[in-house]
Parts: structure tokens; sequence; C-alpha cells
């Protein structure tokens, strides 16, 4: 087997004691040729990102080593090879790219000094050379004005451009392996599209292999030639693309493919025409203002909510999609009365709330509820789960025993055990908690749930079970709701009507199915056809 | 709780620490019995070498008892001390709870208040108003409050700055929690570790102040301190070192002591806070 | 992206905002001087009533001291303006000569001061990083652990006992052996063999806490995301250390020498006053014993414009050492 670039055979890593698991991986086997893309997926703590870091010699020493097993780069073991070798194969023979690109590169050195230290430490160029290899590198990745970028710091570009900063450092000298650990996850999925694009164009010109780490399928889909599923640290499944995603063997796999959300919108429900909410030309901008002490502070507006007009019927999803920025959240916010809006009005039943001051929204504070995003930070870590789920009904004048018992039951609704009722937030996983947070919506009885991006902290699998729950809880108590969500998937899945945002601003509302089939606005097209996994999806349902 | 203790002895300076701070707090809470009387009281034997006429540190150039000294010494040193933050902290938690938490004017106005007390010398600033105000205890305490209080609350408005937006508290609000409630019962029970931490770290800073004090003559006159005792040995350095050693020793493992019990609160209370990823 | 103009706009922002603090320090002087037992005027002319009748009524009509208090605010602002602090009686000399006089010996021991307790304690704490873990850092760690929890006042006196009563190696206090009348290099040499304790002794706390925040602020550094960038590219462990690790640590311990010059010119009261050393924390220290309060304020001041003084030059280093300062 000459011809493969990596033979990656039983290799164990070893876990600190005390962990959750004695073995991060274990007797992993696989393989890469050149030109390949192997995609390994996994949810968080499969030890897929390890599996990378130990091919770069680079897990966190001590604690966390190879304890048996080849890795075997082109007839070389790099589990025996020394340090110095090492780094003379890391960033010229294999480099990597990460998924955070802000704090992967270093805030105070210029893109082009960070480019010019792979240079430096391997390759034989003069000064000028460099400079000029790294500006032809910058304008391989196709950042714009390149000669510009190299004298620029990390902050001043974009998180697209920075990772195609980070990019063009990992091939600069044309490694035989890119390792890539979900390079796209922090970004939005227009950019992540882009970046996709031109990591499969310069693995054309370069032949390198590419080792992908994602928990995404659907850019599994899009860019992998063979997929290794790992879990727990073992791997459950490899083959090629085609035979993972449309005819997986192993349960697990086909649990998690199951759990992806379809871009086949769900079959609309029949609706109520009553408007329960409706907002007319919301306005909100942040920045500015109150400066009378700060002498010459900058008087800068960002304009996060631009004459958004919506209604919500009875019963009805409503799902604001759009990408960050896009001001979703705060439109969110300013509908729950979090943020103040600057101006319109926001009807709940027959009230404009947006006029009513903090003691006037407290009672209608029943009638409109919302979950939210991070399941580790939306419940006080210092405070009983059920003092949490029953602290809103208190304070709404329930006595002690009734939001008590009520919370109990809520428990129960969620899918908890009653005796989470005792426990501190921090015993739960980021799912329970998840649950937690929506018992705790829903202790109010309200009319309306808010939502914003509830599903996005959590991983596929357990992604499904939560919307599965909001889904029965929709139907059983007649809940209209607004879905906040930068995931298409999701939208298609949950939603009957939809309102896409960008820039503050409504571009196109109408029913999910409508918008999936037929967009209409030119920024609705790009961010339906920027979704990964496209291919594979119609593959399924046709 | 027992989870904290162990998080907590883990750490041996911080335990060696607490058990020399027991220690310290012991000798001061016991001085009246093992010294009793005046601590001012003159002997006939001035200059006493440590071990000299029953003088186990030695005695002064009247003839006061350089042991009898650092034990009433450390009651002064560590009520100080502790009044002092006690009182820092609680008025560092109030402005820092409402700059941090309401924003605006009280904001500004506090950052413009902590940003002075950052600009000017605080010790100089404490001698000042002790001088103004005449030396006693009160003054003393009230000299090192005001210029300790804004550490804490500058700690208090970040903590409250960046909580205040936690998702959290959101949900406080969308249940109709008044704000008073989401401060006290909310917010505040998250940032006790950090108050705790630069609250023991402050009792050894505000000993370190009070026995500066001291030491330039601007200690309370009819109350025995560590720095009073070396400020007056000074002139009998070349014959008596003694007079000046044993005091500063004392004030040295006292400070130093709070100090790694600090730390070791910061680093038992801290993982609590980085848990969440 | 013209950088030396921002940094320029950067630091004429910075000096606009030093004013209102310099205002409000000269706010709180004159409140402080209300504060004092009779009126400013009998502080003005000292306790001990060495000024003559005559000059104190003319002070009273001076600061207005019949009109309302927001006017005698306006007339003492006027005269901090014109530099005009009064006269000590006790010196015999206009305030504001007297502080100029005793500036620069506190300016010599503060820049030594300063040069030392930064410079050593990057090096300490970098050593220390560097050798996490070994007895080397075990060594630095508890040595800085004890300076910082030792007072200054005793420390000096230490110092004495050891140095100069014990063995004869160092002056005990002066800044100059005034008697030898040395000139030229003679005397730079003099006053350098009776900075060596003052120093030393002022330098060993601050030493102390910028080791530890140098050591601390590196380990943090080690574990950010940029370094595994950097091992990835197969840069060297030196570099990583010295180039990419190093001056991100350094920021923090910046912003830090810039707070503290203020407790250090509190600090050389002390040393000042151990030492004899004659700058004005001796000044103050005797102003103390005389309670000669309006000189205490005008030190007071004075060393506050002091450290506006350093912020700013401090805030010009940060800007040139972190790039990312115009976003703030």
């Amino acid at each position: 087997m000459t011809d493969k670039l990596l033979q990656i055979s039983n290799l164990d890593i070893v876990l600190p004691e005390g962990s959750e698991r004695d073995l991060a991986v274990k007797d992993l086997n696989i393989d890469l040729s050149p030109g390949e893309t192997l995609c390994i997926v996994g949810e968080s703590g499969s030890g897929k990102s390890l599996t990378a870091r130990a091919l770069m010699g680079l897990l966190p020493a001590p604690h966390v080593r190879v304890e048996k097993g080849t890795i075997s780069f082109c007839g070389e073991d790099l589990t025996k090879a020394s340090e110095p070798r090492m780094r003379q194969i890391r960033g010229s023979e294999i480099s990597m790219i990460f998924q955070e690109p802000m704090t992967a590169l270093n805030p105070v050195m210029t893109i082009g000094v960070q480019i010019d230290e792979v240079f430096r430490y391997h390759a034989d160029m003069s000064k000028s050379e460099r400079r000029q290899r790294a500006i032809e590198l910058l304008e391989d990745v196709q950042l714009p004005d390149p000669k510009q970028i190299v004298a620029a710091y990390p902050h001043e570009l974009s998180g697209g451009q920075r990772q195609r900063a980070m990019i063009a450092m990992a091939l600069a000298l044309e490694p035989k392996i890119l390792i890539a650990d979900e390079p796209t996850t922090a970004l939005d999925v227009t950019t992540q599209a882009q970046i996709l694009k031109l990591i499969s164009e310069m693995q054309t010109i370069h032949k390198s292999g590419v080792l992908f780490i994602t928990h995404d399928f659907g850019v599994v889909a899009d860019i992998a030639d063979r997929v290794v599923v790992m879990q727990y640290g073992n791997v459950v499944e490899t083959g090629t693309v085609d035979k993972v995603l449309n005819k997986p063997e192993h349960p697990y796999t086909k649990a998690l493919i199951a759990s992806v959300p379809s871009l086949v919108p769900r079959a609309p429900r029949s609706r109520s025409d009553q408007v329960v909410l409706s907002g007319d030309k919301i306005q909100k901008k942040f920045g500015g203002g109150k400066s009378l002490f700060g002498l010459g502070k900058p008087n800068r507006f960002v304009h996060a909510v631009k004459d958004v007009t919506l209604d919500l019927r009875r019963g009805e999803t409503l799902g604001v999609v759009g990408e960050s920025g896009s001001g979703k959240s705060t439109l969110a916010r300013c509908i729950i009365r979090l943020l103040d809006s600057d101006s319109g009005n926001i009807m709940l039943d027959d009230v404009d709330i947006r006029a009513l001051n903090r003691a006037e929204m407290r009672p209608l504070r029943t009638k409109i509820q919302m979950v939210f995003q991070d399941p580790f930070a939306s419940l006080n870590p210092r405070i009983k789960v059920g003092q949490i789920i029953s602290q809103g009904p208190i304070i709404q004048g329930q006595s002690k025993e009734k939001a008590e018992s009520r919370a109990r039951e809520l428990l129960d609704i969620v899918g908890l055990d009653e005796r989470a009722f005792n426990r501190y937030p921090h015993e739960f996983s980021g799912g329970q908690r998840q649950r937690i947070g929506i018992a705790r919506a829903l202790a109010l009885d309200p009319e309306i749930l808010v939502a914003d991006e509830p599903v996005s902290a959590l991983d596929v699998s357990i992604q499904a079970q939560i919307l599965e729950l909001l889904d029965q809880i929709r139907e059983s108590m007649n809940l209209s709701m607004v879905f906040i969500t930068h995931d298409l998937r999701v939208a298609a899945q949950v939603c009957d009507r939809l309102a896409v945002m960008r820039y503050g601003e409504i571009v196109e509302t109408g029913a999910t199915g409508k918008i999936f089939e037929n967009p209409q606005h030119s920024y609705t097209k790009d961010l339906l056809a920027a979704v990964p996994g496209q291919k594979w999806d119609r593959k399924v349902a046709g | 709780m027992a989870d904290f203790w162990k998080r907590f002895s883990r750490n041996r300076q911080a335990v060696l620490g607490l058990i020399i701070l027991c220690v310290v707090i012991f000798v001061a809470a016991i001085a009246n019995i093992i010294y009793p009387g005046d601590p001012f009281l003159y002997s006939k034997f001035p200059l006493s070498a440590p071990g000299e006429n029953g003088f186990l540190l030695g005695s002064d150039s009247i003839g006061r008892d350089v042991a009898s000294g650092i034990a009433h010494g450390a009651k002064t040193s560590l009520l100080i001390g502790l009044i002092a933050t006690l009182a820092a902290v609680f008025i560092g938690i109030i402005f820092g709870a409402f700059a941090g938490y309401y924003g605006g004017i009280v904001d500004d106005i506090l950052m413009r208040v902590t940003e002075v007390f950052q600009t000017i010398p605080s010790f100089i600033f404490a001698i000042l108003l002790v001088a103004i105000m005449k030396p006693s205890i009160e003054s003393v305490v009230i000299a090192i409050t005001v210029v300790s209080w804004p550490a804490v609350a500058r700690l208090v408005r970040g903590e409250f700055l960046g909580l205040k937006n936690r998702e959290f508290v959101q949900a406080c609000h969308t249940l109709g929690m008044s704000d008073i409630r989401i401060m006290l019962a909310e917010i505040l029970p998250n940032c006790l570790s950090p108050i705790i931490v630069i609250g023991s770290l402050m009792v050894a800073t505000a000993i370190l102040i009070e026995s500066g004090l001291a030491f330039l003559g601007l200690g309370d006159p009819n109350v025995m301190s560590w720095g009073f005792i070396i400020s007056d040995g000074r002139s009998m350095l070349r014959v008596a070192w003694w007079i000046c050693t044993f005091p500063g020793i004392a004030i040295l493992i006292t400070v130093l002591a709070i100090n790694l019990v600090g730390e070791g609160l910061n680093d038992a209370l801290n993982p609590r806070l980085r848990e969440r990823n | 992206m013209n950088r030396s103009s921002k940094i320029l706009r950067y630091v004429s922002r910075r000096l606009i905002q030093g004013i209102p603090i310099i205002l409000a320090i000269v706010v709180l002087n004159f409140f402080l001087l209300n504060l004092a037992e009779g009126d400013a005027v009998d502080v003005l002319a000292g306790e001990a009533g060495s000024a003559t009748p005559e000059y104190m009524e003319e002070m009273r009509k001076k600061f207005g001291l019949d009109k309302p208090l927001p006017v005698q605010l306006a007339v003492y602002l006027k005269n901090v303006i014109q530099l005009d602090l009064g006269y000590s009686f006790r010196h015999d000399m206009q305030v504001t000569e007297l502080i100029i006089d005793r500036f620069w010996p506190t300016l010599i021991l503060m820049v030594s001061t300063i040069l030392l307790a930064v410079g050593f304690g990057i090096l300490l704490g970098l050593f220390a990083a560097i050798n996490l873990n070994t007895w080397k850092d075990s060594v630095v760690s508890v040595f800085a652990l004890i300076t910082y929890a030792t007072p200054l006042f005793w420390v000096g006196l230490m110092m004495i006992i050891l140095f100069s009563i014990k063995n004869d190696w160092f002056p005990t206090s002066g800044m100059e052996n005034s008697a030898m009348f040395y000139e030229g290099f003679e005397r730079v040499k003099d006053i350098a063999h009776h900075l060596v304790l003052p120093t030393i002794t002022l330098s060993l706390f601050y030493l102390a806490l910028y080791t530890r925040m140098m050591r601390a602020s590196m380990l943090e550094q080690y574990g950010q995301d940029y370094v595994i960038t950097a091992r990835a590219k197969g840069v060297s462990e030196r570099r990583i250390t010295f180039v990419h690790v190093l001056r991100n640590a350094l920021l923090p311990v910046v912003t830090m020498a810039g707070v503290q010059v203020g407790a250090l010119i509190g600090g050389s009261v002390i040393v000042e006053s151990v030492f004899a050393w004659p700058g004005l924390g001796m000044l103050a220290f005797e102003s103390l014993f005389a309670r000669d309060l309006n000189l205490l304020l005008g030190i007071f001041l004075l060393s506050s414009a002091l450290v506006v003084a350093v912020n700013l030059v401090v805030d010009v280093v940060y800007c040139f050492l972190d790039p990312r300062i115009e976003v703030n």
C-alpha cells in the first residue's frame, strides 16, 4: 500500500485519569490517498478532533497521549518521529486549519508575518521572495487586495477572510495532507459554501489528501469521497460517501442520518386566521447616544432592526431566518420586551406592548415566553432546577405549593425525572438543560413561545429530540411560536411560514414550502443555494 | 461545601496560610491573657536583647515589651484590615452593582470616579485623609476604605456587566422579576467568588497600609500597632535591631498567610465559574 | 490604514481625557482643604501660626472666604491654574517652587525603580514560565510571594541593618555626600551609590508584582489557540515563546505598570523617609510632622499630575504593542 499517503493502524489515545472514559480514541484504523477527501464525522466527544491532533503530534501532552498503534505517513511512523522531525513535517507536509479563525491567528502579528513564518521554517527563500509568495497565496485564496491584507492584523478581516488567510497559510508549501478541523462551523452558511468550494479547488490544484473533520452531514455529502463515522472514540462505520450516507449499516450512523432535518419542508398544516401577535414597523438602533462625560466617543449607530412588520397566527410557527448580524435575535428580544424598540408597535392581542412600562408589562408576561439558545448560560448555576421553573408563576402571584407541583408536572412533560427538581443545572447535559429551559417557559402557560436558536448549540441527535419535544408541546398546548434560526434545514422542518432577514430588514416572507420552492429575493436564493448537502437531499427524497 | 474544602485543601500553600492565619488570630485573641495590662507600660529594663530580663523578643528604648506589643498589635492590624475591607466591599458592591446593571449615567460617573482613584496615589491620599481627620482608629479605617472601595466597585461592575446579558438573567426579565431581586438573588450569588477572593487579598493590603500609616506616625496614639513599634524603634536601629525586626516579621507572615489563603480561595472557587465549557 | 495618524488621534484623545481627571483632583483637594479644622487660611498658614495676622487677613480676602463655597472653589481653581499653591512658612518658600525643587530626586528614584521592577519582573516572570514546575520556577515564585507580603519600610530598615550597619557598603541616608563637593562624573557616581538601597527597597514589592503577573500572563497565553496554530506550522518552541507568546503576554503587564505608578509614588513617601532621600516623599513626611497641610495637598496634586503624564506615556507604548487599540 505504498500509494497511501497516510495509514493509521490500531491507534489508541489515552485520556488523563478521572476522565469520562479511559481512551479518547480506541483501535482507530483509517487511511488517506492523494487527492482524496476523507471526512471524519461524529458528535462532540467522539474523539474526532484528538485524532487530528495526534496526526500532527500536537496532543495536549503529557495528559493525553498515543498509547499504541502507528501513524504511517508515506512509510514513516509519526508516533516514533522525533520532535525536530515532526516540526519539519508540520506546516510543510501536513498542515492544519481550525474552527475559530479569530483565536487561531495571533492578534498582534500581521497576516503577512504569520504566513511568512511557514517559509522561514521550511523553505530557503529570500525575504522579498517570501513576501511575493505570500501575496500570491492570498491571491490564490481569492482575497481582495492581497497587498493590503499582507499588512493587516487579524481583527481587521472578516471571519471568512480570516479563514481564507488560514487556508493560504496551510497551503503555502503545498502539503501532502491538509487537516481541516471543523473549518466552517463558526462561519455563516453563505461563507461556508465559499470556503468549502475554495478547499476543494485548492485540493484539485495541489492534489493533497484532505482529512476533514465535521459534525455536519450536509457538508460531508458535498465534499467527502470517503467517510469515517466515530462515536465515543470508536469507528462505527467507514465507507464511500455514497455507501455511508445512502446505505448506512450501523444503527448509530442510521440514527445520526435520520436526525438530520430534511431540506424538504414538512407538509403545511391547516392554519387559523386569528392573529395573536403582530409587529408594525419595528425599529431598533444600537450605540451612540448619551456621551455626557465620555469625551470624544464616536457616535456609531447600528441599525439592528429596520421597519420590520410581521404577524403570527394562532397555532402557527413563524420562522425568522438569517445569518449572524441579520438582527433576528434583536427582533426576538424586541418582541418579548427584553429590549426596548425605538418605534413602531407590537400588538399582543389588542394591546400595544411596546408602549407599556415594566410594571404594566408584568401581567402580560404570562402570555409570551422565551426559550434561549445557550443551554449553559440560560440557567442560573446557583439556583435549583425546581426553583428555576417555579419562580415565574410565584412572581405572577401563584402560591408556592401550586407552582412547585406544576413544576414537577412540567419536568415530566419535558421528559425529565422528577428528581431533577432538587438538583442544580450543572448536573445536567446540554439537551437536558434545554428541556429545563423549555419547562421554565411553559410554567406560565404562555400562548406564544419565542424560541431563539433553541437547538443550535446541540448535537444533531439531541437537536432532533428537542425539536420533537417542541413540536409535541406546540400541538398539545396549541402554542404559537416565533422560531429564530440560522439553519434552513431546521426551519424547513419546524416552521409553517418564514421571514428571511438581512441587515435588519425582512427581505421576504411566505409559506415555508413556497419559499423553498420558489424564492423571490436574490438573498433568499443565495441562502438556499448555500445550504450544504442539497444533492444528497434530492437523492434521498427522489 | 465539602467539595469546596476538598479543592481548597488540595492547595498545600493555602492550607499552610490558613494555619498561620489561625495562629495569628489566636495570638490576637489571647493577647490580654498572655500579656495582661497596657502594652504601652514601660519597665526599668530598656533595650534588653531578646531573652534578657524575661523579654521574649527584647524591649524597646523605654523598656516596653516588644512581644507584648506584637500580640496586642495583631489585634489592631486584623481588626482594621477586616473592618476596612468589609466597608470597602460593601460600598464597592453597591456602586459596582448599580453601575454594571443599569449602565448609563451611574456607570459613567462611577467610571470617572474610579479613573480618578486609579490616578491619584492612594497611599498619599490615605495619608492626607488621616492627617486631616487626626490620627485615630476610625480615621485610619475610613482612609483605607476610601482608597480601597473603587477596586471592588470595578470588579463588581465588570461581573454585573458580563452577567446581566446572560440568558438566565434575560429569562428572569421575561418572567417579570424585579430589578432588585435580579441583582440580589440572581446575579450577585454568581459573582461572590471573585468578591471573596479580592476581599481576602484586600485584608492583606489594608494591613500593609495600616502599618505604613502607623510607621509615618499616623496610627492611633492610644492603640498599639506593629507599624508604631517599628517607627519607634527606628532611631535605635544601630543598638537594638530586634525592635524593628520582629514586628516586621509579624506583618510579613500575617500578610503572606492571608495572600496564600486568598489564592487558595481563588483556585478553589474559580473552577465553578469556568465549568460551563 | 494610516496607523501613525490613528495613534496621534488616540494620544490627543487621551490627553484631553486627562484634563477632567486633573480637574477632579483639584476639586477634591479643595474639599479636603475645607474638611480640615479651621478655615482654609488656618491650614494654609500652617497650624503653628507662624504666619502674621496681616498675611492671614490678606489671604482670607484673596481666597474669598467670606463668599459662598462655589465662589471659593472658583478662586481656588484660578489659583491652581496659575500654579499658585500658596506659601509654606515652614520652608519660607512658595509651595510650587518648593515642590519643583524636590521633584528631581523623586524622579531619579522613580525612574530607576520602574526600570528595575518592570525589567527584572518581566525577566523573572518569563524565566519562571519557561521553567514551569521546576525548582527554578518554585524559587522565583516563593521569592515573589514573600516580597509581595513585606512592608516597604521594614525592608528599608533591614537593608540598613544589613548593608550599612553590619557591613558598611552603602550610605544609610541622603542623596549625596554634600560635604565632599563632588562634581561631574564623581557626583553621578556618588548619587548612584546613595541610590542603590532606596531603589532596591522600593522595587522589591513591584518586582514581585510584575513577576507574578508576567508568569500568569505567559501561562495564559500559552493556552491560546494561536499557539497551536504556530506549532502546526512547524514554528520552533523558541520562537513561539519569544515572538508569539511574549508580545501578547506583555500587554497586561504594561497596562499594570501604568496603573501602579500612583502606588509607587505612595511607596516613595515611605522609602524616602526611611533613607532621608530629599524628594517629594520626604517633603511630604516633613510636612506631616510640621502639620503643613497645604504643602501636603500641593504634593498630592503634583504627584497625581505626574501619574496622568506617565499613564499617557504608557498608553502610547501600548499603542505600539497592540494593533487592536483603535477598535476599543
